[in-house]
C-alpha cells in the first residue's frame, strides 16, 4: 500500500524535479571542491552557503504550500517552526563547542556563564548527542503545531481569524526568545558554532556537505508533499480548502485532516530551519519576527501556490533577488517587496508556474477537438484567491 | 419511537434565530424505506428543518432520534454522515476543484480516517461501482471535467451521484429539480423512487408536478411546523394549505 502510494508520488513531474535536485547536490559541491579556483565554471565558496539557504529557503515554502494552498489554511506564523528548527540545531552545534569557548567551561555556553548560571537547564539536556536533536529538529516544531492546531481547529478557527493567531503566535515566541532567562541565548541568540558531526563547520568540505543535505532534504519533502497531495488525502485537502463544511457533511472529520496538515508543514519548516542555522552561523530570536513568516507567504504566491514546483522556483527567486537588490539599495528592499507582492496579486494570481500551466494547457487545448476541452484537469480558478477564507 | 417502522423521529423541535422561530415545535417521522416529499411555502423552515438533522444547526429544544435511540441533537455534522444520513443541499455544492469521477470517489463509503485515504487505492469493486453510478447520473462522457464546467443540472446530478455513492440509510434531497428540464425532472423522480426501494429519502421540492410524480406521503410545512399531512390531492384541497400558500 505504502509503497504504491509512493509509486504514485513519482509522477512525471515529480521525477523531473527529483532528478534536477539531485544534479545539483552533486554538481555544485563538486564544482566548488574539484574546480581549481578562478575555473569560470567553479562555485565561489561564498555561493555555496548561500544557495544552501536558499535551498532551506525552498523547503519552508514548499512546507506552507502544502497548508496553505492545498488545504487553505493561510500561516502566518510558519517562521515560527522553521526557528525552533533552528534553534534545536543551534543548541547542538552550541554544545559541540564544548570547553573552546571564550570562558573554556567544559558543559555550559558562554552566554550561560556570563549570566552566571551554575548548572545546564533541563531542556538543553541531550542535546550534546547528534541523533536526539536530529529528533528534536522536528518534534519540537511538529508538537507546538499539533497542540496549536488541535485547539484551533476543533474550535473551527478559519480564515483571518486563524492568520491572525499564527502571527500571534509567532510573535510571542519572538518575545520568549528575546529573553535571556528563557536559557536560548536571548538576545544574541546561539551562534561562534565550531564543529558539525566532528567536522569544522566553516571548511569547505563541510559546506558543501551541508548544501548536498539541503539538496536531498529539500528532495525527500517534495516526494512526501508529493505523496500527499497526489493521493486520495491531498483531494480531501483540497476539497476542505474549497467547500470545507460540504466535506463535513461527506462524513469526514475536517479538524484531524488540518492537523495533519499543519504538524507535517510544521516539521518539514523545522527541517529547514535545523540545515539553515549551521550554514548562516547563527539562530537569534529575529528569525520569529512575524515579517520573516510573511515573506514566506510571499515567496510562495510569487512561485505559484497550490504547485509543489511553485514555492520553490519562488523561495529561490524572490531570495536571489534579495540578495542581488540588497547589494544594490539596502534600505529599499521592503518597498521592493511589498511591489512584488501587490503586483503578483494583481497581474499573476496564479504566480509564475500556476501562469506557465495556465498557458500551457490553453495552447494544449488548441490543438485538441473541442469535445475534449473541457476535459483537461485545468488548474482550479480558486487558486487564484489570495484571501485565506475558505469558499463558503 | 422504539417503533421498528421509524428510522428518524422529530417531536418538539424549535429553533429561532434571533427571536424569529423558524421551527416550531416541529414533529415527523421518517419510516424506513419510505419516500415522503416535504413542501411549503419560501421561509417554511424545510433547509432548517434538514439543517436541524444533519446536525448544522442546534434545536433550542425538541429531540431528534435516528434508528431508535440515537440522539441526533448531540452528534456532529461528520457522526450524522458516518451514521448514514446523506444530504444534497439546495444550492448544488460540489467540489468545483475536482472531476466528476474525484467527487464521487470521494463521497464514496471508504474509511474516513487521514492514514486510510493517504494509503486508499480503488479496488476493482469501487470502480466498478463509481462506473454504474457514473452511468445511473448519465455522467459517463464527463468524468474527467471538472466539476466547476458542469451545467446547473448536471451538478444536481452530480450531487444525486455522490449522496448514491455515501450509500446512506436515509438521504435528505433539498430542491433536487431546481434548473433542470422537465425530461431531466422527469428522471429525477423515476431515480429517487429506485433509490427508496431500498432507503429512506425526504424530498424538499416546490416543482409540483415533479411531487406528482414521486407518488408519496406529502408533509405540508408553513411557519416551522406541520400543516398538515397525506397523498398530493389530499393535502391540495386542504383549505389551511391552499391559505398558507395564497396568504402570501
Ligand atoms: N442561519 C440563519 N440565521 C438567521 N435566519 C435564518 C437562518 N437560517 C434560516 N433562517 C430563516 O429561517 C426561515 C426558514 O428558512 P429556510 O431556509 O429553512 O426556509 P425554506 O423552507 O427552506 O425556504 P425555501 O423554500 O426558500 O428554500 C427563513 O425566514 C430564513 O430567513
Ligand atoms: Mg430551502
Amino acid at each position: 500500500m505504502i509503497t504504491k502510494t509512493l509509486l504514485r508520488a513519482l509522477d512525471g513531474k515529480a521525477l523531473w524535479v527529483l532528478a534536477a535536485l539531485l544534479l545539483i547536490a552533486i554538481a555544485v559541491p563538486a564544482s566548488n571542491l574539484a574546480l581549481p579556483s578562478g575555473h569560470p565554471l567553479r562555485v565561489p565558496d561564498h555561493f555555496v552557503p548561500l544557495l544552501g539557504k536558499y535551498l532551506t529557503y525552498a523547503m519552508l515554502a514548499l512546507a506552507l504550500d502544502l497548508v496553505w494552498g492545498f488545504c487553505g489554511i493561510l500561516s502566518l506564523g510558519h517562521g515560527a517552526f522553521f526557528a525552533l528548527g533552528g534553534y534545536a540545531m543551534g543548541m547542538y552545534l552550541m554544545r559541540q563547542i564544548g570547553d573552546r569557548g571564550v570562558y573554556a567551561h567544559p558543559i555550559l555556553p558562554d552566554f550561560m556563564v556570563f549570566l552566571n548560571w551554575k548548572e545546564l537547564p533541563w531542556f538543553w539536556y541531550g542535546f550534546d548527542m547528534f541523533w536526539f536533536s536530529a529528533v528534536m529538529v522536528v518534534v519540537a516544531p511538529g508538537l507546538l503545531a499539533f497542540v496549536f492546531g488541535w485547539f484551533a481547529f476543533r474550535s473551527r478557527v478559519t480564515g483571518v481569524y486563524l492568520s491572525i493567531i499564527t502571527q500571534a503566535m509567532t510573535y510571542a515566541l519572538m518575545l520568549a526568545f528575546f529573553r535571556n532567562d528563557m536559557g536560548f541565548g536571548g538576545n544574541n541568540g546561539l551562534t561562534d558554532f565550531k564543529d558539525i558531526l566532528g567536522a569544522p563547520i566553516q571548511a569547505g568540505t563541510t559546506r558543501a556537505a551541508l548544501f548536498a543535505a539541503s539538496a536531498v532534504a529539500l528532495g525527500l519533502c517534495f516526494l512526501v508533499c508529493s505523496a500527499i497531495v497526489n493521493s486520495k488525502l491531498g483531494k480531501v485537502l483540497v476539497a476542505v480548502r474549497d467547500a470545507e463544511s460540504r466535506t463535513r457533511f461527506l462524513g469526514y472529520r475536517v479538524e484531524r485532516y488540518k492537523l495533519f496538515a499543519f504538524t507535517a508543514s510544521a516539521m518539514m519548516a523545522g527541517l529547514a530551519g535545523a540545515l539553515y542555522v549551521p550554514q548562516v552561523g547563527i539562530i537569534n530570536p529575529g528569525e520569529f519576527a512575524p515579517a520573516n513568516s510573511i515573506e514566506i507567504v510571499i515567496w510562495t504566491a510569487v512561485g505559484g501556490r497550490g504547485t509543489l514546483v511553485g514555492p520553490i522556483i519562488g523561495a529561490v527567486l524572490v531570495n536571489a533577488g534579495k540578495s542581488w537588490f540588497t547589494g544594490l539599495f539596502p534600505e529599499f528592499w521592503l518597498f521592493a517587496l511589498g511591489g512584488l507582492f501587490v503586483a503578483v496579486t494583481l497581474f499573476l494570481p496564479r504566480g509564475i508556474v500556476g501562469t506557465l500551466a495556465d498557458a500551457w494547457h490553453a495552447m494544449k487545448a488548441r490543438h485538441r477537438p473541442a469535445s475534449l476541452e473541457e476535459g483537461s484537469p485545468r488548474p482550479p480558478k480558486g487558486s487564484a484567491r489570495m484571501d485565506p477564507s475558505p469558499a463558503e | 419511537m422504539s417503533d421498528r417502522q421509524t428510522l428518524l423521529y422529530l417531536d418538539g423541535v424549535s429553533v429561532s434565530f434571533d427571536g424569529f422561530k423558524a421551527i416550531n415545535n416541529l414533529s415527523l417521522i421518517v419510516g424506513h424505506r419510505e419516500l415522503q416529499a416535504i413542501i411549503g411555502p419560501n421561509g417554511a423552515g424545510k433547509t432548517t428543518m434538514m439543517d436541524i438533522i444533519t446536525g448544522k444547526t442546534r434545536p433550542d429544544e425538541g429531540e431528534v432520534f435516528f434508528e431508535g435511540a440515537i440522539d441526533l441533537t448531540r452528534l456532529d455534522e461528520t457522526a450524522i454522515a458516518e451514521l448514514g444520513i446523506g444530504r444534497k443541499f439546495q444550492k448544488p455544492t460540489v467540489f468545483e476543484s475536482h472531476t466528476v469521477w474525484d467527487n464521487l470517489a470521494l463521497a464514496l463509503k471508504k474509511p474516513r480516517g487521514v492514514f486510510s485515504t493517504w494509503f486508499y487505492h480503488p479496488s476493482q469493486e469501487d470502480v466498478a461501482r463509481l462506473d454504474e453510478i457514473l452511468d445511473i447520473i448519465r455522467l459517463r462522457p464527463r468524468r474527467d471535467a471538472l466539476a466547476a464546467n458542469l451545467s446547473h443540472g448536471q451538478k444536481q446530478w452530480l450531487e444525486i451521484g455522490m449522496l448514491l455513492a455515501q450509500d446512506p440509510k436515509l438521504l435528505l434531497v433539498d430542491e433536487p429539480v431546481a434548473g433542470m428540464t422537465d425530461a431531466e425532472t422527469v428522471e429525477t423522480a423515476k431515480l429517487l423512487k429506485e433509490i427508496a426501494r431500498t432507503r429512506s429519502v425526504v424530498v424538499v421540492e416546490h416543482d409540483m408536478s415533479f411531487v406528482r410524480d414521486l407518488a408519496a406521503r406529502v408533509t405540508v410545512l408553513a411557519e416551522g411546523s406541520v400543516l398538515a399531512q397525506g397523498s398530493l390531492d389530499h393535502v391540495s384541497a386542504d383549505p389551511r394549505v391552499i391559505e398558507s400558500y395564497l396568504g402570501r
